[in-house]
């Protein structure tokens, strides 16, 4: 029999493949977080120096408008600016590590790892501060996550099985508008007309934390989610289109047919099922970003979230507070793409084996 | 599936069950296993012009005049433009032709499988008692599978990666037997084994591309055998496999034919097969049929120039190396402008002896000799003399 050989040999007993995998990624996670680290502490701490600004230029914005020489310099030494750069560096990795402590001037703070700074201007740590607005921008994410995961797939199947049909261009008119508008102008107008004009959702600028009332938690919420669902479901939307257009060609959806299945299973259990898996990756690196913060959203709506912590931070040139939010992004990314990798083996029996 | 279906030849039977209507081997399970008459001519009487009279009493699938048009921006693409030919049980088919003769949209429509809106489709298919052209497309899709079933070319594509080959034999049982999952996957077991997968019982838990290209198409064969169909299409089956597995795989589907005893179908573009497998042969070109005999008289004495030319570009073990093959010149005609009358005349050698007939009148598919019809305008006397003095001596 010629098939004999082929066999044997999958099921022999060997590593388990996946854990290796895992191990492997898992390595080169944090890995790439290092270098993220680096190189964003480059960014903010070296390249003021290398464009020739002093240690007590860089420290002159933290103090008050009044400070004399002596005064930034001092603040320029407690700081840290004044040691050369990669001592800098060594310091904020090892806050993050085993944790350090901090002279804010006044007395001096313990900092448990991971220790990702002080603020230069509020003096507050940062890890916590960004944890405070973390749920705010979870909650946003996920529900939002929700609506455009179901709406835009949803709308791509029914798109790409009418294709050509009223139905299937208007949905892809709309998606174009969704994927082409600006947040702040869809935000804006769903603001207008919901909120001022029909008085059917909240303002914006209040949150309710989901433990205290979910109910008021979604209504807060519902315009946030809603508009920035639109500009994800309209990209899930024509994706979706696009690849149940791809699968449904398959030979093995004629196969399915053959076979006598329902339209309905051979559309969901065989097409879908097949087009669900490049946007099973894209929806994790989306959620990944989204979580360090939807900055527009956030903005538009006034929700205190990591993407307004960012915003601020930068507005003030809080360097260690730019660093810290960058490095959650950075880690919420890096952690998504690990999962979609795991989730993607599970998903597709293919990558199991190779 | 435009036009309304023609009525039934026969008054309609009784609601439930099978019977008296033309089909006694439904009937008959005791004669099942006993019918393979390789001699006996083609199962029908032709009346003449084009088309089958009456289906002969053993028949199971009937095809009279099928006409599958796809309506295209260009024109309408006729790929099928009236075929007819009867198939018993126990009885293979072979259908012939190039890419594009209409074999492949002949096969999807007896299964139905043509996208609804893009095609019309006259003429009758008869699978049993049920006429198909016509039929709701919820009738047709419960057929499908349970009474007829497909392999197709490529098992590798034709089989969904993401699912185990165990759980798409399942998947087919039970859409049509009311079982626990458990039995059905004892059966997808059961089937694997039966064609020739060794330790089925871990195996069915395999995804395909951990299967061998032969493996593949065995595994396709026991899906598509699972509910016991009356009628099995295997289009191009041998197509995509390593020589050595194609003679496997036929041989397995001429073993599973007599086990199961269902009408078969096998298309395809190579003569090898159908020589191996069928009792009957249609060769097709531009959606017609040609030529239409059994397989001993397609070999032995084939009356068409397209068959010809087929047998004559057939590579052969038997023939001098320093002997060419001799290919038939051009390509197939476009389905929606189809030469005027033979459209095989410009490809055609012979052509210009039917003295204008060829260039201008559609040559029916005549008797050309008991049981063997073909549509050519040659004389018997010019076909005789053209197969005696120049194909046979070259082959």
């Amino acid at each position: 029999m010629v098939v004999g050989q082929t066999w044997s040999h999958h099921h022999r007993v060997r590593p388990n493949p996946l854990l290796t995998y895992m191990i492997r990624r898992l390595i080169s996670a944090v890995v790439l977080l290092f270098v993220v680290s680096a190189v964003t502490f480059a960014i903010f701490f070296l390249l003021p120096r290398v464009a020739g600004a002093t240690a007590d230029d860089l420290a002159s914005r933290y103090v008050g408008k009044t400070a004399g020489q002596e005064q930034i310099h001092a603040a320029a030494v407690r700081l840290g600016f004044t040691d050369p750069i990669w001592v800098q560096y060594g310091r904020f990795a090892k806050g993050i590590v085993v944790g350090s402590e901090y002279n804010t001037g006044v007395s001096i703070e313990q900092c448990p790892a991971p220790c990702l700074g002080y603020s230069f201007i509020t003096q507050n740590p940062v890890l916590p501060d960004l944890l405070d607005r973390l749920p705010v921008t979870l909650s946003l994410a996920a529900g939002a996550a929700v609506l455009w995961l179901f709406g835009g797939v949803a709308t791509g199947v029914v798109s790409a099985l009418k294709r050509g049909s009223p139905i299937d261009r208007t949905a892809m008119g709309i998606a174009l508008a969704g994927v082409s508008l600006p947040i702040f102008f869809t935000g804006l107008l769903a603001l207008s007309i919901f909120s001022y004009g029909l008085g059917w959702t909240a303002q914006g600028g209040s949150y309710t934390p989901f433990q205290e009332n979910p109910l008021m938690w979604a209504y807060d919420l519902l315009l946030p989610w809603i508009t920035l669902s639109f500009l994800y479901a309209a990209a899930y939307a024509r994706l979706t289109r696009a690849g149940m257009l791809e699968t449904m060609n398959e030979d093995y959806i004629r196969t399915a047919r053959a076979k006598g299945l329902r339209e309905r299973d051979v559309v969901v259990r065989h097409g879908l099922r097949a087009a669900l898996t490049p946007i099973l990756t894209i929806f994790g690196l989306d959620l990944g970003l989204l979580l360090g913060g939807a900055i527009l959203t956030e903005s538009t709506f006034s929700l205190n979230g990591v993407g307004k912590y960012a915003v601020d931070a930068v507005a003030n040139n809080d360097l260690p507070k730019v660093l810290g939010v960058t490095l959650l992004g950075a880690t919420f990314i890096v952690v998504a793409n690990l999962v979609v990798d795991l989730l993607y083996a599970v998903v597709d029996p293919r990558v199991r084996v190779s | 599936m435009s036009q309304p279906s023609p009525s039934p030849s026969s008054p309609a039977g009784p609601p439930s069950g099978s019977s008296a209507d033309g089909t006694p081997a439904e009937n008959a399970p005791a004669e099942k296993r006993s019918r393979r008459r390789r001699e006996a001519p083609p199962s029908t009487g032709l009346d003449g012009i084009g088309g089958l009279g009456a289906a002969a009493p053993d028949t199971f699938l009937s095809v009279r005049d099928l006409r599958v048009h796809f309506p295209t921006d260009d024109g309408v693409v006729k790929s099928v433009d009236g075929i007819s030919f009867d198939l018993a049980r126990g009885k293979t088919l072979g259908i012939v032709g190039e890419s594009g003769s209409g074999k492949s949209v002949t096969s999807m429509s007896i299964m139905g499988l043509h996208k609804p809106g893009t095609v019309t489709m006259t003429g009758s298919i008869r699978l049993g008692s049920e006429e198909l052209i016509g039929a709701g497309s919820e009738t047709v899709r419960e057929l499908r599978g349970k009474r007829m079933a497909m392999i197709f070319q490529d098992p590798l594509s034709a089989m969904h990666p993401f699912y185990t080959v165990g759980h798409q034999i399942v998947e087919a049982y039970k859409m049509h037997n009311d079982v626990s999952t458990s039995v059905a996957k004892k059966h997808a077991v059961e089937m694997l084994d039966r064609v020739g997968i060794p330790q089925a019982s871990s195996r069915v838990d395999d995804y395909p591309h951990q299967f061998s290209g032969g493996m593949r198409q065995r595994a396709m064969i026991a899906m598509a055998l699972s509910c016991d169909p009356d009628l099995l299409i295997a289009d191009e089956p041998t197509t995509a496999l390593d020589v050595t597995v194609q003679a496997q795989i036929l041989d397995l589907i001429r073993d599973l034919q007599s086990e199961f005893n269902s009408a078969v179908i096998i298309i395809t573009h190579d003569l090898g097969v159908v020589a191996e497998l069928s009792d009957d042969i249609m060769v097709m070109y531009a959606g017609r049929a040609v030529e239409y005999a059994t397989a001993a008289d397609v070999f032995e004495r084939p009356e068409h120039p397209y068959t010809w030319g087929l047998l004559s570009s057939m590579p052969r073990l038997d023939r001098a190396r320093t002997d060419r093959l001799r290919p038939i010149p051009g390509s197939p005609p476009s389905l929606i402008n189809v030469p005027s009358g033979c459209p095989f005349h410009p490809r055609c050698a012979y052509a210009d002896r039917t003295g204008g007939l060829s260039q201008s009148q559609r040559p029916p598919l005549d008797e050309k000799a008991p049981g063997h019809y073909a549509a050519c305008h040659l004389t018997p006397e010019q076909r005789t003399e053209i197969w005696e003095n120049d194909i046979r001596p070259t082959l």
